[in-house]
């Protein structure tokens, strides 16, 4: 017998819902926000609010349903993000959900929301040779993972200031180019020699899997300052190339120096940054060349969504691991520790 | 006004760390600068200096983020807001006229939402030296001149 499972995300800017048939096979992935939309606010996301979100969700989770072909009666079970994130965001999305667990008898399932990202890896691959290591980057997070097996986690590091993502973004405002800014970067650096503008790496202390990518941001804005001050010609397409660089290398020998002190054969990207060609390109490569296999989501499962909270759900449901409708949205909730 | 000059990020977090300590329930602190200032790094201090033990990361995507000390921190970042109308739909009054400390990057984008009494801290970059930061600190309010004299007795006693 097949399971049907109704996922919910709404931790931060996107109001999204989806429907899983027995956690890979997604019959619906719908996700409100547009970056054309964003494009019109001049680089700023305006689906910021809780507001938003509650004129929004009951839509998104009608035309998922319409889009699986299905009614609610047809669901076994509704999942939905409950940490991190905004608290106010997060509220809307679990009170629909328990909304509808209690409405229809049906169990109800939280979801942490970096458990999702890493999940999105499983729809392509149901079932993966663990232990993995997991690259988690975005504009929120940049978190190492060791998933030992499906709903074993553990945060081996993060960033200590600003996400990867978030370094992305601001080097792309600072250069003027617009939002968003990963995408617009992968482009321009493209054309760029990496090597033109000498700027640091930071491994912080020996042996440590954290990121810190302020120093960074930093660096390139002290650069474009003092070209500015003497007048000097600026080659927007170098910098970009020498900071995607910088940031890339960063983030690969980390993970790679991850993968072999925990002996995993297999690595995951996920999270919006894992679309940038740079950092797929160069961990694969430099995988390869030490045996390991590195796997990555379609684009369109990088990205915050519903199908990977439903897909990390499934797990949940095959081991009766069901949330209370007391179920709270926690904004700091760490992974791999469940607070309901 | 007062006028601190730090000559290290350490040093920027460890004012921010003495502010900390000084905090009592309902303060506001705004944090003003352009990117890179070194916003995020003393708001880290303040957090310390609130017996915080997590780690304090930029709250520029996810806008607000909670912590749990001595006293809870709101660590509010309005710089991805399209528009300062938008902070009313993050509930912003719960925070800035609650119990807890509110720290807010990027104010001056939100002025008008302010409460009159707060401190407002400005951080600049000094052309010339990439390390070096000069804090203007400005109390708004009774409560907050008295923030200030006693922040200046620890940083001139040296702790």
């Amino acid at each position: 017998m097949s399971v049907t499972i109704l996922s919910v995300e709404t931790s931060c800017d996107e109001t999204a819902a989806a429907v899983l048939v027995d956690g890979t096979t997604v019959k619906a992935n719908i996700i409100s926000s547009q970056v054309d939309v964003h494009r019109k606010f001049g680089g700023v996301v305006p689906e910021v609010a809780s507001r938003k979100h509650l004129e929004l969700i009951n839509h998104v989770i009608r035309e998922a349903l319409d889009e699986a072909g299905i009614n609610f009666d047809r669901l076994d079970a509704v999942a939905v993000t409950y940490g991190p994130g905004l608290v106010g965001a997060l509220l809307v999305g679990v009170a629909a959900a328990k909304a509808i667990a209690f409405g229809l008898d049906i169990p109800l399932i939280g979801v942490n929301h970096l458990e999702g990202h890493v999940s999105a890896n499983f729809l392509s691959e149901p079932e993966p040779a663990f232990p993995v290591i997991c690259l988690v980057v975005s504009g929120g997070h940049t978190d190492l993972v060791l998933i030992s097996g499906f709903g074993q986690y553990e945060l081996l590091g993060a960033t200590r200031d600003d996400a990867a993502g978030e370094a992305f973004d601001k080097v792309a405002r600072v250069l003027g180019l617009g939002y968003p800014g990963g995408p617009l970067i992968d482009e321009l650096a493209a054309s760029g020699d990496d090597t033109a503008v000498p700027l640091p790496r930071s491994y912080l202390a020996e042996g440590s899997l954290d990121f810190s990518f302020s120093g960074l941001k930093t660096a390139v804005i002290n650069y474009l300052h003092r070209a500015e001050q003497k007048g000097l010609p600026i080659n927007k397409a170098d910098v970009a190339a020498s900071f995607r660089r910088a940031a890339v290398d960063v983030l690969v020998d980390k993970t790679l120096f991850a993968a072999r002190h925990h002996q995993t054969g297999t690595i995951m990207l996920a999270g919006g940054v894992a679309a940038n060609q740079l950092l797929r390109r160069e961990m694969a490569c430099r995988a390869a060349r030490e045996g390991k296999r590195v796997v990555y989501p379609p684009p369109l499962l990088c990205t915050d969504n519903a199908a990977m909270i439903g897909c990390a759900a499934y797990h949940k449901y095959m081991r009766g691991d069901f949330a209370p409708l007391t179920l709270n949205a926690i904004p700091n909730l760490p992974l791999g520790q469940d607070r309901y | 006004m007062v006028i601190i000059k730090t000559l290290s990020a350490a040093e920027t977090g460890g004012l921010g760390s003495i502010l900390g300590g000084l905090l009592q329930a309902g303060d506001v602190i705004t944090l003003n600068g352009e990117l890179g200032s070194g916003k995020t790094c003393f708001a880290a201090g303040v957090a310390k200096g609130l017996g915080i033990i997590e780690r304090v990361t930029s709250p520029t995507f996810n806008l607000i983020n909670e912590y749990d000390g001595k006293l809870p921190l709101y660590h509010l970042d309005v710089y991805r807001l399209a528009s300062p109308e938008e902070l009313e739909d993050l509930g912003f009054e719960e925070y800035f006229y609650g119990s807890g400390i509110t720290m807010v990057e990027w104010a001056e984008l939100v002025e008008q939402y302010l409460p009159a009494e707060r401190l407002d801290i400005f951080i600049e970059k000094q052309q010339g030296d990439d390390n070096l930061r000069i804090l203007r600190i400005i109390p708004r309010g009774v409560r907050y001149n008295k923030l200030v004299e006693e922040l200046m007795q620890r940083v001139c006693a040296g702790h």
